[in-house]
């Protein structure tokens, strides 16, 4: 291994993920989903594509939806950070992650954390309203396994539980 | 205390799902290890030639980074072609990571970055200097046909007479259909974690369809005492055949491991889940001939695919076309061409996914030549015997398939006319198409063990891509014990379990299905028979009557403690299942109708899907919702054959140019409309003991070729060489 300088200083970061407080020293180029699965042990924020291409990474950064493989850890100072570690109540799982379990909305599970926590996201934006807003909002999380009729049965059933959101219109 | 309700059949929720949906289901690379160390792949960006010089001190001078790894200071591994061959090699000499000079296709690995974090090791990566002497290279199919040579494969005997046949009938389709390069694309990049022991053993966590696939290559290719390998696979994030080989992440991983003695992760990155296997591109030729009654009269079916220049990959793409239809004349040939390139390796439903395409366009077109509803045309030339080999079906319930599928999606209400039905901008079509694969069974092994507290732990090395694999074994397992599914855990996704054939081919089920069925039988029976041994009030009690819950073994309304039956031991058996021997004089394979509607607008080129009713004939269902599961995945992934997925090459680079998920299009969820699964009944006792076939791969097969079908009922054109893009449906 060299003995040079390390190519930059560390940033002093604070955040909070699932409730929990963080004080970080970060290097400036580390990204949020590298964060959560390296140095905090979130492997749950699945990796597929590190582009932004795949949502797999999908998390809520004070409570609206991200890529966490764009956003660089460092821009997350002070923010609140919510996981798929986070989203079920203890033991109990959140109606949503119940709904993915009954309507069978994922095979692989890879990812499904971040459909969920898209899902999260999308009825907090209160624009899915019916069967095709719904696929179109959950349409920046590609399935492989090709769930995707599921998933949206799962989002629809679980929506007037989230946020207090009407129901959705077939 | 009641008999348990049977649990096949039931639409049990999965078993893994609360751990995939909190995500504390952990896959390859999220294992964490004390010091863990990271690799990054450095690839060539050139399709041939041979490494000149690799200038790694730029790369070393990073502070974090720990070593380079390339062919010229790697760790000895095996010369010779025989430890690289796995248990899904195709013919000639496996690809050797890292092993010399030689460039053989455009992203091969050349050289490893180990850091201390994945950051480090992706930079200094860009910093190692690799000089290449180029050679000429040739990457495209089209342009090398004079260097087609015949497959490896033994293809069915000519039968009848096709030349004669051909030339005599009245109605005649000759058609050249043609499909891209696909890449699977597992939601998971491949990734290996191994993880250096105290003891310097191995524990490898690695994205892979057979556990013990893996652990064989590695003791073979580093020569490593087989008790000193040991490959997980708890969790598997989509593969879909990209995961029947070790894939070159696992080589770099572990050869980093033993030369530094570390633990080691290597995770590939989107980019280079584009450097290894994928389905071949081909060109499909279809002659078929048919009388006024649209009986078919003569069939050739001729398909030619591409190649690596160092192994043969070879898959059924021309066999169909002698199963799935009645005819007494029928010719095939199937070609490959070797090109710069890496080798082509199984994808989901490998060889039928192309060659139904050929097959079910080409039918479509004849019973347009015979002015015949095409499924009609299908119904005329049902047969239950496979002409391959003239063998029966064990079962083939393809006409209740069109009965059921043609109901539910209204097919009676379709105007044969093509351009018939328009909505706005929209024109709208139907088309059909059929579908076939093979049920086959695999040896498999299997043990069972019940703890004195009455839980039952049954495992086998079998793995869950998704599948459900968790799941239908736990059902299988307590339907044959006699157990509640809460009280059975099944353990699978370890090479040191029984030995299990790879997961595909959708013969999971058929081949574990059957040993874990097995040995939970013969654990029962053990059971009983230590029971009776020491009740002997017990002795003439029928076996059928005995339950085992709550610890207790139970006749009626009588309890008996495990714990003294077993004497305060575990009972555990084993076995090693063959496939079953009624399957000798039969055929096997499960079938399909795929019905779709297909929106075009002509003026914008878009083909949107809105409707899919797939029927399927899978003999029994274990689990209808995870096995629905699978035919809507495949489903989809035949929407984004027909209309979506191709790897495209820039053949004067020699490289794929739209490796990531931006370019490389698959359907999101709005591209996917309504789509009705219906399975068929198909009883059948011969094809294995739990009269089940697998579902993996049917779902997919023909839907390209209705989709298709339906474009051309919607617009009169059809269109032959896939998918069917806008570029394509714009030209003239």
């Amino acid at each position: 291994m060299s003995d040079c300088e390390p190519l930059a200083a560390l940033l002093p970061i604070q955040l909070t993920v699932n409730g929990q407080h963080h004080l970080l020293q970060l290097p400036p180029w580390l990204t949020l989903l590298d964060l959560l699965r390296d140095q905090l042990d979130l492997v749950g924020t699945r990796k597929g594509c590190d582009h932004g291409q795949c949502g797999a990474c999908t998390v809520l950064r004070n409570g609206r939806r991200v890529n966490a493989c764009l956003t660089l850890a460092v821009m997350c100072d002070g923010d609140t950070l919510t996981t798929i570690e986070g989203v079920a109540q203890g033991g109990t799982l959140h109606p949503l992650q119940q709904a993915f379990i009954r309507h069978d909305a994922f095979q692989c599970g890879y990812c499904t954390p971040g459909q969920i926590c898209s899902a999260l996201g999308l009825a907090s934006e209160g624009r899915a309203h019916t069967r095709d807003e719904i696929r179109e909002g959950m349409s920046g999380n590609l399935c492989r396994c090709g769930a995707y009729s599921n998933i949206t049965a799962a989002v629809e059933e679980a929506l007037p539980l989230m946020n207090g959101q009407g129901g959705c219109r077939p | 205390m009641n008999l348990p309700q049977p649990s096949n059949g039931q639409p049990l929720d999965r078993i893994d799902g609360p751990a995939k949906v909190t995500g504390t289901a952990r896959y390859a690379g999220e294992y964490p290890a004390p010091g863990l160390l990271h690799g990054s792949v450095v690839g060539s960006p050139i399709a041939r030639g041979s490494v000149r010089a690799i200038d790694c001190s730029a790369a070393l001078a990073v502070p974090g980074v720990i070593a380079v790894l390339h062919h010229q200071n790697r760790p000895p591994m095996a010369g010779d072609d025989a430890p690289y061959q796995d248990a899904d090699a195709a013919d000639g000499q496996p690809f050797r990571p890292l092993f010399n000079d030689q460039v053989l296709y455009s992203g091969q690995p050349l050289a490893l970055v180990v850091a201390q974090t994945l950051e480090l090791a992706r930079y200094a990566g860009t910093l190692v200097r690799i000089e290449i002497d180029e050679q000429p290279h040739q990457t495209d199919l089209l342009c090398a046909f004079d260097q087609a040579h015949d497959a490896p494969v033994e293809l069915p005997k000519p039968r009848g007479d096709f030349a004669s046949a051909y030339a005599q009938a009245p109605f005649k389709v000759d058609a050249t259909y043609s499909t891209p390069v696909e890449h699977h694309n597992p939601m998971e990049p491949h990734a290996s974690t191994v993880i250096y022991q105290d003891d310097g053993s191995l524990l490898v966590h690695d994205k892979t369809q057979g556990t013990q696939n893996s652990q064989d290559y590695l003791v073979q290719v580093f020569n490593l005492p087989k008790d000193r390998v040991r490959v997980r696979a708890a969790y598997v994030g989509g593969a879909f055949g990209s995961g029947l080989r070790p894939q070159y992440q696992l080589v770099l991983a572990t050869m980093a491991a033993l030369n530094l003695k570390r633990s080691v992760r290597v995770s590939l990155t989107r980019q280079q889940m584009f450097t290894f296997g994928y389905r071949p591109r081909t060109v499909q030729r279809l002659r078929l001939a048919a009388d006024a009654q649209g009986r078919l009269q003569a069939i050739h079916h001729e398909a030619i695919a591409q190649t690596s220049r160092f192994e043969d990959f070879t898959e059924h793409v021309v066999e169909w076309s002698g199963m799935l239809y009645r005819c007494d004349n029928v010719a095939m040939a199937y070609k490959l061409v070797p090109l710069d390139v890496y080798t082509p390796l199984d994808m989901r439903a490998p060889g039928a996914a192309l060659g139904l395409i050929g097959l079910e366009c080409a039918m479509d077109e004849l019973a347009r030549q015979v002015g015949m509803d095409p499924l009609a045309l299908r119904r005329v030339n049902f047969t239950d015997i496979n002409g391959n080999e003239g063998k029966p079906y064990s079962s083939k319930a393809l006409l209740a398939c069109y009965d059921q599928g043609a109901a539910v999606f209204g097919w009676h209400r379709r105007e044969a006319r093509p351009r018939c039905r328009c909505e706005g901008h929209e024109l709208i079509g139907w088309g059909m198409a059929g579908g076939a694969w093979e049920a086959m069974q695999m040896k498999a092994s299997a043990r069972a063990r019940l703890d004195s507290e009455g839980h039952l732990w049954v495992g086998s090395a079998t793995t869950d891509i998704g599948t459900g694999t968790y799941t239908v074994m736990t059902q299988i397992a307590a339907d044959a014990a006699s157990m509640a599914v809460s009280d059975v855990t099944f353990e699978l996704g370890d090479s040191a379990l029984p030995t299990a054939p790879l997961q595909g081919g959708s013969f999971t089920v058929s081949s574990v299905g059957s040993a874990v069925r097995q040995v939970c039988q013969l654990l029962r029976g053990a059971l009983v028979k230590a029971a009776k041994a020491q009740y002997p009030a017990l002795a003439g009690e029928a076996p059928e009557r005995f339950v085992v819950r709550e610890g207790k073994l139970w006749v009626g309304d009588s309890g008996y403690a495990l714990d003294t039956i077993l004497q305060g031991h575990a009972l555990e058996v084993k076995v090693d299942a063959e496939p079953s021997a009624r399957r000798q004089g039969f055929a096997t394979a499960t079938h399909s109708a795929v019905f779709v509607e297909v929106r075009v607008d002509e003026a914008l080129g878009t083909v949107r899907v809105t409707r899919v009713v797939s029927a399927i004939a899978a003999g029994r269902v274990i689990n209808p919702k995870t096995a629905r599961s699978q035919i809507l995945g495949g489903v989809v992934w035949g929407l984004g054959m027909a209309l979506q997925e191709h790897t495209q090459t820039d053949h004067g680079l020699g490289r794929f140019m739209n490796h990531n998920l931006a370019e490389y299009h698959m359907p999101v969820n709005a591209d996917i409309g309504d789509i009705e699964v219906i399975f068929v009944d198909e009883p059948d006792d011969i094809v294995n003991e739990l009269g089940s076939k697998g579902v993996g791969e049917i779902g997919i097969i023909g839907v390209a070729a209705a989709v298709a079908n339906a474009v051309q009922h919607a617009t009169g054109r059809r269109m032959r060489d896939f998918p069917l893009t806008v570029d394509k449906l714009l030209a003239d």
